[in-house]
């Protein structure tokens, strides 16, 4: 058992040592953060003000939050659905992965978090520098920085046990490209990147609420922003858990059925 | 008549950064050199000696950074697009094809780009399907091509609007025997009808050896041997050796007039003899040989390039 | 060529026509072949095409959803908008379609593949340029177009000759400045390796500002997209001319007709940017 846990601290580890070598993509990607961030502000600012100071529960320094924080995550959630597994599946190279006594699904999210973790540093600080700078609405209750930071660990696994579910569906497709930027498209607007999801029609609300999208980054964004409560936090932190498990016990199912796919096809 | 390509003390320099520190490397050191409509030139080196940096200055991508080239006449940055009507370029490595097109389609999109009226067109396509035997794979798109139909359409591709010079980048790297000579016989046709100028950079020896009639050999940026092959082997000393299998066990085969015993094994049953290319051939050596012994079987290895880049980089220090 | 000036007819019209012709078919035949080659793979471009229409039909929601939570935004309502989103999301599709493939400019360059186009006798730029055409953002293309025909349809225009002529000189000219946006970056990757983000910035972020109203923007803003980067140009400002609504601060309702302006600048960085990147390519004074 812990040997086991060695190699998973050792794949997150590399995963977060790949990222710190493009230092001239993470200047890029604050360059890009900050243009996106203060387009943000300048609409959605608009919007609170035009609501009379408050739209479903955001005045506008809990928008401030939401705005820089989701900047702020950018780098780390994978709401774009693309992976290596993909790349390894489609060159053949996954048959390799089966080989070493790894769980390739264990394998692939480990490393894939790591690297979310290290963009934190490059990415994430200076997005939560200007939101401190320009002002920022703060929960109330000191409970609200542990869970939000759980939340968001959870938010990262989730985005990442999910875009692997993407990957995955390589064994069965021939090209992943077309339902990965059909994954990419969706994936943005229902975890409430441009606009925060209570602002949806409520509708359009529900949808959301019934896919795994709004606990990668709407939820640890309405928790640290305040907009719940310490009660209301535990049940979205409970939901994370439950979406964490679906979509986690889906893609170990997946990979089974995969690499049995991959035997009967021999590759 | 006047020179196709000329260059006077081409130089050029790259930066290249280092870890922290930045530092300057010569690619081309004073490069002049003169080569004659008509020619065919191996142009040879050891890995970074500055061949394709040359390549890409006769042909207009790169700037020297001192010195002056005239390919065809024209200053190859400032006439590239005219001049690129006069030059044909084979790289090895990076295709100008349309990879997911059929091998036609290549040809007609180039054709348009080359602005070759449609009789031309026809003409000339006709011409190197047949001679380069491409009838089998035209429809074929060219991502499912074997490496050698590959490279014989790269090199159709490259030839089509039928340039005063063509240069080879490793045409034949990781082609097998047929393909080789296949392509070889090709380039020496074309020659032959069309007063094509050839410039080739090769790892293989068989490549200078049936195509060119000069050679050129660059070490560290700067020109280390311009001559003939005849010269080339003087120089260097390098020799040919022939390898023969005998039916049965026979002692050494010393003796033989210009050639020299190299080795023997399994019992005398396979020998291998060197021989000095000028001085004799290999089948002058092999009728001395086969009147002493029968022979089974034999083939000619030639000198490796490496081995002759080798001695005259040595010869130089 | 020499064949074709020799060739000329006997009125000078018929010869200028003919190598216009003569000169545009190597563009032509490329283009052609890509076109073929990608409807070619039925199943794949059905579901390209499923892809890029949900892409637009998104970010046309992401607009909605804002004016579902509030009437009016920036001075606008979303009848209003919709006419903005429609001209800017147009033009920038036509310009994607044409022209988004500049993208690939950095895999161009790692491949070597850029060498190529310097043994073809044509302009580098205008090779990169018609080197290929991504037929699937024609389903983009739809939803800007739909957008803009229903905003014509429910807005109350003074139609004229002047409401005509001013939509065509905004889409033309928009479409033009999203071209060069495109070229823009892609000019810049000689220099940045592993930078496309930064300039996807302000191509994608440039998009997503075009359909904002520019009303809302802060000064830095207005600045950055509605001149440096003259985003403003495409959608918003042509939209306050046409319906005749109040100018805000910094953009007055003349400058709608200033697309054309917007573009020539657009372009102008473009090719300087351009020229400097293949200058730093072939190793000229660098």
């Amino acid at each position: 058992m812990r040997a086991m846990t060695r190699v998973y601290w050792r794949l997150l580890g590399a995963g977060f040592r790949r990222q710190s070598t493009y230092r001239l993509a993470a200047l890029g990607g604050l360059v890009a953060n900050t243009t996106f961030g203060l387009l943000k502000v300048a609409v959605l600012f608009a919007t609170v003000r035009a609501a009379g100071g408050d739209v479903a529960g955001y005045d506008l320094g809990r928008m401030s939050t939401y705005i820089w924080l989701s900047q702020a995550l950018l780098g780390s959630i994978n709401l774009s659905g693309r992976t290596d597994i993909a790349e390894r599946i489609k060159d053949g190279q996954v048959a390799v992965d089966f080989l070493r006594p790894l769980d390739v699904q264990a394998a692939e999210v480990t490393t894939a978090v790591g690297g979310a973790l290290f963009a934190l540093i490059p990415r994430g600080i200076p997005m939560l520098a200007i939101g401190g700078f320009v002002g920022m609405a703060l929960p109330a209750s000191p409970a609200a920085y542990p869970l939000s930071a759980l939340s968001l660990l959870l938010g990262i696994v989730i985005s990442v046990a999910a875009a692997y579910l993407v990957g995955v569906a390589g064994f069965w497709l021939v090209e992943t490209r077309g339902p990965q930027i059909c994954y990419m498209v969706v994936s943005g607007f229902l975890a409430g990147l441009f606009v925060p999801i209570q602002l949806f029609p409520r509708w359009l609300e529900l949808t959301a609420q019934a896919t795994p999208f709004p606990s990668m980054m709407m939820y640890p964004i309405d928790i640290l922003a305040g907009r719940v409560g310490p009660a209301g936090a535990l049940t979205l932190l409970a939901v994370q858990l439950a979406w964490l498990a679906a979509v986690g016990g889906l893609g170990q199912a997946l990979t089974r059925a995969g690499r049995r796919h991959l035997e009967v096809q021999g590759g | 008549m006047s020179a196709i390509v000329e260059t006077r003390g081409l130089t050029r320099e790259f930066t290249v950064r280092d870890g922290r520190r930045r530092r300057r490397l010569t690619a081309v050191d004073d490069l002049t050199v003169r080569v004659e409509p008509g020619e065919a030139v191996g142009y040879i080196g050891a890995n970074g000696a500055g061949k394709s940096t040359t390549i890409k200055m006769l042909t207009g991508i790169l700037v020297p950074t001192s010195g002056t080239v005239t390919t065809c006449g024209l200053r190859p940055v400032k006439d590239r697009r005219r001049l690129a009507r006069q030059v044909g370029v084979v790289f090895g490595q990076r295709s100008q094809l349309w990879w997911d097109l059929p091998v036609r389609e290549s040809f007609r999109i180039l054709a348009a780009i080359h602005a070759l009226p449609a009789a031309t067109e026809r003409a000339r396509t006709a011409e190197l399907v047949d001679r380069l035997e491409m009838a089998d794979f035209l429809t074929t798109p060219v991502r499912q091509l074997s490496l050698g139909q590959r490279m014989r359409a790269e090199v159709a591709a490259a030839l089509l609007h039928a340039p005063r010079l063509v240069i080879l980048d490793e045409p034949t790297i990781g082609l097998d025997v047929l393909s080789k000579q296949r392509l070889r016989e090709f380039l020496i046709a074309e020659r032959r009808t069309h007063g094509t100028t050839l410039l080739l950079t090769t790892h293989d020896m068989g490549d200078v050896q049936r195509l060119c009639d000069r050679v050129l050999i660059i070490d560290h940026g700067r020109l280390a041997y311009d001559g003939d092959l005849v010269g080339l082997g003087r120089a260097t000393g390098a020799e040919r050796v022939l390898v023969v299998d005998l039916v049965g066990p026979s002692p050494d085969l010393t003796g033989i007039p210009a050639a020299r015993h190299l080795s023997s094994e399994a019992h005398g049953l396979r020998q291998r003899l060197s021989f000095d290319a000028e001085a004799t051939t290999a089948a002058r050596v092999f009728a001395a040989v086969a009147e002493r012994v029968e022979v089974l079987d034999f083939t000619v290895e030639e000198p490796d390039i490496e081995d002759v880049v080798r001695r005259i980089y040595a010869a130089r220090r | 060529m020499i064949f074709l000036r020799r060739s000329g007819g006997p009125r000078p019209g018929v010869t200028d026509e003919l190598a216009l012709r003569v000169r545009l078919r190597p563009y032509r035949a490329v283009l052609a072949s890509r076109a073929r080659s990608q409807a070619s793979y039925r199943a794949n471009f059905a579901l390209d095409l499923v892809s890029s229409f949900l892409a637009a039909l998104v970010e046309l929601a992401e607009v909605w959803v804002l004016f579902h939570a509030v009437t009016r935004l920036g001075g606008l309502e979303f009848h209003q908008i919709l006419l903005v989103f429609g001209l800017a999301d147009l033009a920038f599709s036509l310009a994607d379609l044409a022209v988004g493939h500049c993208d690939n400019l950095p895999t161009y360059l790692r491949a070597g593949t850029l060498d190529v186009f310097y043994l073809r006798p044509q302009p580098l730029l205008l090779q990169l340029a018609t080197s290929d055409i991504t037929l699937r953002r024609l389903a983009r293309a739809s939803v800007g177009l739909v957008a803009l025909i229903a905003g014509l349809a429910v807005n109350d225009i003074a139609w004229g000759v002047g409401a005509v002529a001013l939509l065509v000189v905004a889409l033309a000219s928009g479409c033009a400045t999203f071209a060069a946006m495109f070229v823009w970056a892609g000019a810049l990757q000689f220099f940045l390796i592993d930078g496309a983000e930064m300039t996807n910035a302000f191509v994608y972020g440039g998009r997503y500002a075009a359909t904002q109203p520019a009303s809302v923007w802060s000064r830095p803003l207005k600045a950055v997209f509605g001149f440096f980067f003259p985003m403003a140009f495409a959608g918003f400002l042509p939209t306050l001319r046409l319906l005749d609504l109040p100018a805000p601060a910094w953009l007055p309702t003349w400058l709608g007709w200033c697309g054309p302006l917007a573009a020539l600048w657009a372009w102008a960085m473009a090719l300087l940017c351009w020229h400097w990147g293949v200058r730093h390519y072939r190793g000229g004074g660098g």
